[in-house]
């Protein structure tokens, strides 16, 4: 019988530094909550504002998958690696942090607010060769169906991480029902709704909730507004 | 009481900034070491309450580590750090000690 945690977005963890409005789905940085420390080996669903010109100054990572997706607005990346460039809204970043990777990250627009869903993954196996990607997607190919933007594999689509988890993007019209078959054995989905209210296995989901299921193969969704747009993130629930 | 806590990596840059967000905090004193030498020998002079273990420390170098430091502090939580003193830095050692 498949299990489910809910999340309801007016419970995130939130910390607004002026420059940085950020909401945590899980423990971050001061937000302390020991019973939202994880999702499987999703460890981090940040869903930030950043201020125009603003951002995170160059400091360091190591060990995990980190995934960027910008909402709105464009963030400007430099790393360690050699790595320049600007990811938009339609476009998504990842980063192997492996054995050690400095980066920073700004708002790329000085007059436009960015905000972005920061996620991380715990790896599948430690001090791998950093490494940097970044894809722009089809973002007509998300309107009513789940489009893979992320997954294992190097030739799949989407970017690839070092982890056996896939990540889906949709944007659906009202009344528009589906069903999730889950990837891999093992794996749970955690969903985040972006825009929108949803009904997934009779949850009602409005916007920046999440939904985390698993012992099951599939999830049933609905879209009950037009303009539902909802990450799927199919990971392991065992941690390595 | 501060915890004493030994940070054991391989990257300079992360070590030193493990050090300087440990010992930000006043309830926690943080050694940070690239060395594993240099670690247990710490270890066998003071007290540490816990180990968190770094960026590039390969499965042998941890086997080992993790065999000398209980062997001189039985008992003591050795845990892995990821994120290379990142956000996740806190939420580790508080379920680390709690």
């Amino acid at each position: 019988m498949s299990q489910f945690i809910l999340h309801k977005a007016n419970t995130r963890g939130h910390a607004n530094h002026g420059w940085l409005n950020a909401h945590h789905s899980f423990s971050f940085a001061n937000y302390y909550n020991p019973e939202r420390m994880h999702f499987g080996v999703l460890r981090v669903l940040n869903d930030d504002l950043i201020d125009g010109g603003m951002g995170f100054g160059t400091h360091p990572h190591d060990n995990m998958e980190i995934i960027t997706i910008p909402l709105a607005g464009a963030i400007a990346h430099k790393d360690s690696m050699g790595n320049s460039a600007v990811i938009k809204n339609g476009e998504i970043q990842v980063m192997s942090a492996g054995t050690g990777v400095s980066h920073s990250e700004f708002n790329a627009n000085a007059d436009e607010q960015l905000n972005l869903l920061q996620i991380w993954l715990f790896p599948n196996k430690k001090n791998v060769t950093p490494r940097y990607d970044q894809q722009t997607l089809d973002v007509e190919a998300r309107h009513n169906n789940f489009q893979q933007i992320l997954s294992p594999n190097t030739d799949d689509a989407g970017v690839w991480i070092h982890q056996d988890a896939w990540f889906s993007l949709g944007k659906f019209d009202a009344g528009f029902e589906t069903e999730y078959k889950i990837k891999k054995a093992g794996n749970g989905v955690y969903a985040f709704v972006i825009s929108g209210e949803v009904t997934i296995n009779g949850q009602v989901l409005g916007k920046r909730d999440g939904l985390g299921v698993w012992d099951t193969d599939s999830i049933s969704f609905k879209a009950n507004t037009a303009d539902a747009e909802v990450l799927l993130m199919d990971v392991p629930m065992e941690l390595n | 009481m501060q915890t004493t806590i030994l940070y054991i990596g391989r990257d300079t840059e992360i070590t030193t900034v493990m050090a300087r967000l440990l010992n930000a905090r006043s309830e926690w004193k943080g050694i940070c070491v690239c060395s594993d030498d240099e670690a247990i020998s710490i270890c066998r002079e003071q007290h540490i309450d816990l180990v968190l273990l770094g960026n590039g420390i390969n499965a042998g170098c941890e086997k080992a580590l993790r065999e000398k430091l209980t062997k001189i502090k039985p008992g003591v939580k050795i845990i892995q750090h990821y994120g290379g003193g990142s956000g996740l830095l806190y939420g580790e050692i508080m379920t680390a000690l709690n």
